[in-house]
């Protein structure tokens, strides 16, 4: 019973942590209809910038914060510089963004070396709460939390803001937004950086749990490719579902089926391909 | 017999009806044009006759045979030939290859990994045949991309013709032709013989109704008028639909 | 000409281990060749059917896993070749079966589940494929008796199974099938309409292309004598078709240039340039945004363009634009 119920806290925990890295991925997915496949390489990028920021001397909540700048930022830049001169093609696009995220794990190798960094827990969340009578690592219930908030911030921008109905508009029909005057290749650059922003802050924000190395990229990125598909792209709360079932999927699969830990975990995404191409809330078809 | 008939033929995308219960009976060796204003749902009569769209209810027959339930491929192998109103020949290749594939469509030779195309002669001279009957000969080994839209043109409908079709459905031939390339579809068209049965939807009343011999007007998915060419020119709700809108 | 090109590279080919005196730079050649059987049997599928996939490696993979569950089961050399080719073909069709439900990016994406789910099971289900540790074989495989130990000897049977691949893919691109194949990645609807059934041609293609990535996979085990998940990641699956794209899809020399250009980086450039994988990225991001066709026509057209400012202009007809 107690190792049910550490799996499920557990599941939540890395829910929580898929969603970070997934809800930009998702938006990236669902306005510009691309899969980024650097976004494993902005997680990672993300996680080594933090890395450097703590070594600096800042804080953790600093550094993840800057991290998730610094991506975005980084983010901006591709998309203005290298997406908007492929618009259009989406084939290519993704090809391009295959290429950058050998070159950005090559340049995080060389910059950082090949050994896995460890980050520590903030001293504020470091030792145990005790749920439902066990004792859980109090950060691994924080990530809940970051989550849930980050969750409800991209829910309010989504909803509440002028931007967000743009996107929501570009997302469901680009050609209809550009002729009600939205400049959607301006979306694309805030969202592309938005995302990228989301994935390297995420990647911050996992380290202590994770830890930062060489491959965290192609760990990552799978992952995010299937809760954007079993939860459907372009939706927030497709995102935030998808993540929760990938955390339990992932999870309870490790424990009960070990060979066939990844079976369990990309299966659905095929059946949900092959069956219904939009995911479980998606409003986007591939 | 007739050669097509459509038998209360209906389609509905959603709550859209694109095709409300349409009978249409053309006669072997008639040529059969259908008009109507845009959005009207000619381009989806057609997509349903070559089976590229499924009919909600009703029945397509081809010289007495039931269409329904047969694959938009083997619709060919039985005689129905269609071109688009979007030129859409192969880019890449020679207008002799053009036609050569869609002669190779009827061949059982489409599946053979092993022998060369080019030497397949008799393939290769069917298709240059067409090209002579289309007055296009002297382009064989000319590349589509440097070709004119008008060559392009004869060359969808050669493209069509070259499979010895029953029935020929020509979607909008005469689009975007100049005064000339339109004397010449439209003289290739009239010279195509009694033994193809031809359905064209167009929207130039100029060359088409030259070459029609009976008209049907569809208005928002419905036959409104048929009848002959002079009938239906004189008809009020000919004018009505054309006008009034 | 073209012939005469043909019969000095033939005969550069065959002399490899004469003139390249290092048996490091053989294998160099050999991988070259392994590899440039992958590329070829992916542009089948990418080049030819139109269908991008980044789950090739699996394919790959399976057939140097099977191979390697085989020979470690005391099989000959001959049960050893046909299931692992048996088993590559039934894989091929079951992606094929599954990924042919989507098109475009659809396709795409099923296949980067099918690879992972490949690699998933490459690396955890450890009594079948010793996991991480990955499956090694003692020995090469003795066709006729003749020991394939030696660099020199396995790099001419790599080179005739090479010239075999080459030799299919060229009747296969000169056949009506071929033509069929291209016709589907060009005009689909219409391809329809003439009477082609084009899931049936793709599929089939997929199965050819299978086929020969099965074989490349097969000749890998037998140079590495070893194989791993590492095999049949996705990284693996994007560096084949890294092969195909920067050496140009429209050719047979363009897989062939492209599996040359990445195992030169990886092999022999790595030891010069420390940070090869960085400059693999840079080259595919160039050639995507400059070069789309690939490295081999891109030069071709390069070339005639600095030929052209060197000719004087001949007057030209003006022509009729195309208007689109």
């Amino acid at each position: 019973m107690n190792l049910w119920l550490i799996l499920s806290v557990n599941s939540v925990t890395l829910g929580g942590l898929l969603f970070l890295l997934s809800a930009g991925f998702s938006l990236i997915f669902g306005l510009m209809r691309i899969p980024n496949l650097t976004h494993g390489s902005m997680f990672m990028l993300g996680a080594y910038f933090g890395v450097t920021c703590i070594a600096w001397g800042f804080g953790f909540w600093t550094a993840a914060v800057a991290a998730g700048l610094g991506v975005a930022l980084f983010g901006a830049i591709i998309e203005r510089f290298v997406l908007r001169r492929l618009a259009g093609a989406e084939l290519a696009q993704v090809l391009v963004t295959l290429g950058l995220s050998f070159m950005v794990a090559d340049v995080c190798l060389m910059q950082w070396g090949g050994d896995p960094i460890s980050v520590e827990t903030p001293p504020a969340l470091r030792g145990a709460t005790a749920v439902f009578g066990l004792a859980f690592p109090t950060y691994r219930l924080a990530i809940i939390l970051i989550a849930a908030v980050i969750a409800a911030a991209l829910w309010l921008l989504m909803d509440r803001t002028r931007l967000g109905a743009m996107i929501r508009a570009a997302v469901d029909d680009p050609a209809m937004a550009r002729v009600v005057g939205i400049r959607v290749s301006h979306l694309f650059t805030i969202v592309f950086a938005l995302g990228a922003g989301l994935a390297g802050f995420a990647g911050v924000i996992g380290g202590p749990i994770l830890s930062v190395y060489p491959g965290l990229d192609q760990d990552m990125l799978p992952l995010a490719l299937v809760v954007v598909i079993l939860g459907g792209s372009g939706s927030l709360l497709g995102s935030l579902a998808g993540s929760f079932v990938v955390g339990f999927l992932y999870n309870f699969g490790q424990v009960m089926f070990p060979e066939l830990a990844y079976v369990v975990l990309f299966l659905p995404m095929l059946i949900v391909l092959v069956v219904r191409p939009q995911g479980l809330f998606g409003r986007v078809t591939l | 017999m007739t050669a097509l008939e459509l038998r209360d033929l209906n389609k509905a995308f959603g709550g859209l009806r694109v095709t409300v219960t349409v009978n249409l009976a053309v006669e072997p060796g008639e040529r059969r044009l259908i008009i109507g204003p845009n959005g009207a749902g000619k381009t989806t009569l057609f997509n349903l006759v070559t089976g590229e769209l499924r009919a909600d209810s009703g029945r397509i027959m081809l010289f007495g045979r039931d269409l329904t339930g047969i694959a938009a491929r083997r619709r060919t192998h039985l005689g129905l030939a269609r071109t688009y109103q979007i030129i859409t020949l192969f880019p890449g290749e020679t207008l002799a290859r053009n036609i050569t594939l869609s002669l190779l469509g009827l061949s059982h030779l489409r599946w053979n990994p092993l022998v060369r195309l080019n030497g397949q002669r008799d393939l290769l001279d069917q298709a240059h045949e067409a090209l002579v009957r289309v007055g296009l000969e002297h382009l064989a080994d000319r590349p589509v991309a440097q070709t004119s839209y008008g060559e392009r043109r004869r060359v969808e409908i050669a493209m069509a013709l070259a499979q010895n079709p029953k029935v020929l459905l020509l979607d909008e031939p005469f689009a975007g032709l100049s005064v000339e390339e339109r004397r010449d579809v439209l003289s290739m068209i009239s010279s195509i013989p009694r033994d193809v049965t031809i359905v064209m939807i167009e929207h130039d009343m100029d060359v088409a109704l030259e070459f029609a011999e009976r008209i049907t007007v569809l208005h928002f998915g419905q036959v409104i008028v048929e009848g002959t060419r002079a009938e239906v020119v004189q008809h009020p709700r000919t004018r009505e639909i054309y006008l009034g809108d | 000409m073209k012939r005469l090109a043909l019969a000095i590279a033939l005969l550069l080919l065959a002399t490899v281990p004469y003139w390249i005196g290092n048996s490091y730079y053989i294998n160099v050649a050999t991988q070259i060749l392994i590899y440039a059987v992958l590329a070829l049997g992916l542009n089948v599928l990418v080049g030819y059917a139109g269908l991008v996939t980044l789950g090739h490696a699996s394919l790959f993979g399976i057939a140097a896993y099977a191979g390697a569950t085989l020979i470690n089961a005391g099989q000959n050399q001959i049960v050893v070749a046909i299931g692992a080719l048996l088993a590559t073909l039934a894989a091929t069709a079951i992606f094929a079966l599954l990924a042919l439900r989507g098109t475009g990016l659809g396709f795409v994406m099923i296949t980067v589940a099918l690879g992972q789910i490949v690699w998933g099971i490459a690396y955890r289900w450890i009594s079948l494929t010793n996991g991480d540790n990955g499956m090694s074989i003692s020995t090469r495989p003795s066709p006729f008796g003749l020991s394939l130990a030696s660099a020199d000897a396995f790099y001419w049977a790599t080179l005739v199974v090479f010239l075999s691949a080459v030799g299919a893919m060229a009747i296969f691109v000169a056949s009506p099938f071929g033509a069929a194949v291209r016709g589907t990645r060009d005009q689909p609807r219409r391809m329809t309409a003439l009477g082609y059934n084009v899931w049936l041609t793709r599929f089939l293609a997929f199965l050819f292309s299978g086929f020969w990535s099965g074989v490349a996979g097969l000749l890998y085990l037998y140079y590495n004598q070893f194989v791993s998940p590492q095999t049949v990641a996705l990284s693996a699956s994007a560096e084949a078709l890294l092969m195909v794209i920067a050496g140009g899809t429209a050719t047979l020399l363009g897989p062939i240039a492209g599996a040359a250009l990445v195992i030169v980086m990886k092999d022999v450039a790595s030891a010069y340039i420390e940070r090869w994988n960085f400059v693999l990225g840079a080259i595919f991001v160039l050639i995507v945004v400059f070069m789309p066709e690939g490295l081999v026509p891109g030069s071709v057209r390069l070339w005639r363009w600095g030929i052209s400012l060197l000719r004087p202009q001949a007057p030209r007809v003006l022509q009729r634009e195309d208007s689109r």
